[in-house]
């Protein structure tokens, strides 16, 4: 697990999600273990970035120079097909509920995950 | 056994020129003072800390200062329920022979010792800073999001969450002490700035300078006691992202332990003081806690239940959102204003019977909890 983890987190498009071999449990913040049963059998995966808006909060006041060129932005909650949670950005129009697909887009000066509405 | 026996607090706003030692130390002497104690009474000490002027051991730092060399000392981080989580192990402390008289500070000058810039990202950073921060995420990002859920749920309106900052502020209008005090109404709230929607400007509490304290101490002093009946904490989660759902958020684990502890039921509570960093946090707390049905809240604002001449008094001093929020101290003032009910000293803002009060901290994004019944003894 010392390895860097070679996604959105680290420049790299893709999300990365880790699947517990041992009880099942898939989990999006990356560690040496699983979080559910503790055990250190765990398998990376790649999510395919499909899944389902669960919250958004459009942010209209940022408070850094960097973010505050790009208000307002979308921050979403996604419901991952996978099953895991997990934060990004997305279409101003977006609503809870929505299925949604995503896409990567630079952000203050790096690299993060933009969901749109899926067709 | 427990008893809050002294309180402290000053008014919220700008301190000019007043540092975090100096706004702890302002609340300390007059909580010490409240209590009919001298300083070298105190033989414990708990603080919170400062985002202003961080350091890795403020208790010992603070006692220093003020001058005291207590048996036990040290800081306690909890996001916004440091206030009562300090209170709940001071209770512990004192119960447990540790210590005679606990005193319980926290004060930072938030508003005029950093730029307001500097405070919402030194705050954003409860979020994760692999996951969440990169994404440019704010506090009130944060709950905006809790928020946008919570109204999709259970069918709460935007101008729904806008009576809670109105009735803050009508509460806030009779105490001297308060960052804002014009009144307000349901469209004033509706029309500021947005800032992380569903969150407008007047559902967010503002950055303030203040300082706040109690002594907590195993007999009670003077006449009328306010004794610790039963405390409970409850930590599901730190990210929004691991967040449980809001059927099994914290607040609804934390009140049920207390509720054990203490014997007390929801129906034996005369008043409420429910932490109010937004709009939206205050009326899922008061959901989850059962101080309204859900999605009733709002409608139970409306109808004056939470007012001062209410049949649930709540935050009778403006809350967070209109005292004011200097972060450890911000909701310390939620206490000090019960005690200040349950004593009868609260002047023009006196409720009718605050005999038994329910108090709920949360911190985080609704990460901590605790809940804790105080109860008046004569």
């Amino acid at each position: 697990m010392s390895n860097a983890r070679a996604d959105w987190t680290t420049g790299r498009e893709a999300i990365l999600y880790q699947f517990c071999a041992a009880c099942g449990n898939v989990q999006y913040f990356r560690r040496g273990f699983c979080a559910a049963c503790g055990g250190s059998d765990l398998v990376e995966k790649r999510a395919t970035g499909e899944g389902r808006v669960y919250a958004t909060s459009l942010v209209c006041r940022a408070a850094t120079p960097e973010t505050r060129a790009h208000v307002p932005y979308n921050i979403v909650l996604v419901e991952t097909s996978e099953g895991f949670r997990m934060m990004a950005h997305g279409d101003n129009n977006l609503a809870i509920g929505d299925q949604v697909k995503a896409r990567f887009t630079q952000f203050a000066g790096g690299l993060v995950p933009y969901f749109d509405k899926r067709r | 056994m427990s008893f809050i026996t002294g309180v402290g607090l000053t008014s919220y706003g700008k301190h000019e020129g007043f540092s975090s030692l100096d706004l702890m130390s302002k609340a300390a002497a007059l909580a010490i003072a409240d209590a009919g104690l001298k300083r070298s009474d105190i033989d414990g000490i708990l603080c919170g800390y400062s985002t202003v002027a961080p350091h890795i051991m403020l208790a010992t730092v603070f006692a220093e200062h003020f001058g005291i060399r207590p048996a036990y000392a040290h800081a306690v981080q909890v996001g916004g329920a440091t206030g009562l989580a300090m209170t709940m192990l001071a209770h512990h402390l004192v119960e447990a022979g540790v210590a005679r008289h606990v005193l319980v500070v926290g004060g930072e000058n938030r508003l005029t010792g950093q730029s307001r810039d500097a405070s919402i990202v030194a705050l954003a950073q409860v979020g994760h800073p692999e996951y969440e921060v990169p994404l440019g995420p704010t506090i009130p990002a944060y709950y905006g999001l809790v928020a946008s859920r919570y109204m999709h749920e259970y069918g709460v309106r935007q101008e729904d969450l806008a009576e809670f900052a109105v009735l803050m502020r009508a509460h806030a209008a009779t105490h001297p002490g308060a960052q804002f005090r014009e009144p307000i109404t349901v469209a004033d709230v509706m029309a500021s700035k947005p800032v992380a929607l569903p969150l407008k400007l007047l559902d967010c509490c503002p950055v303030s300078d203040g300082g706040a304290a109690f002594v907590v101490s195993r007999e009670r002093a003077g006449g009328t006691g306010v004794r610790v009946r039963g405390c409970a904490q409850a930590h599901t989660h730190q990210h929004v992202t691991a967040a449980p759902r809001l059927s099994e958020l914290g607040a609804e684990i934390a009140i049920s332990k207390a509720k054990a502890a203490s014997g007390v039921a929801i129906s034996d509570v005369r008043y409420a003081a429910v932490y109010d960093s937004f709009t939206i946090t205050l009326a899922m707390l008061l959901e989850d806690l059962g101080l309204a049905r859900r999605g009733e809240a709002a409608a139970q604002v409306r109808s004056g239940y939470f007012g001062r001449d209410g049949e649930m008094p709540l935050n009778t001093h403006g809350g967070l959102l209109s005292y004011g929020h200097c972060g450890v101290g911000g909701a310390m003032a939620h206490l000090v204003e019960t005690h200040l009910q349950m004593t009868e000293r609260a002047g023009k803002r006196q409720v009718r019977d605050a005999s038994i009060a329910l108090l709920h901290g949360d911190g985080g994004v609704l990460s901590s909890h605790v809940s804790m019944f105080l109860e008046r003894v004569r």
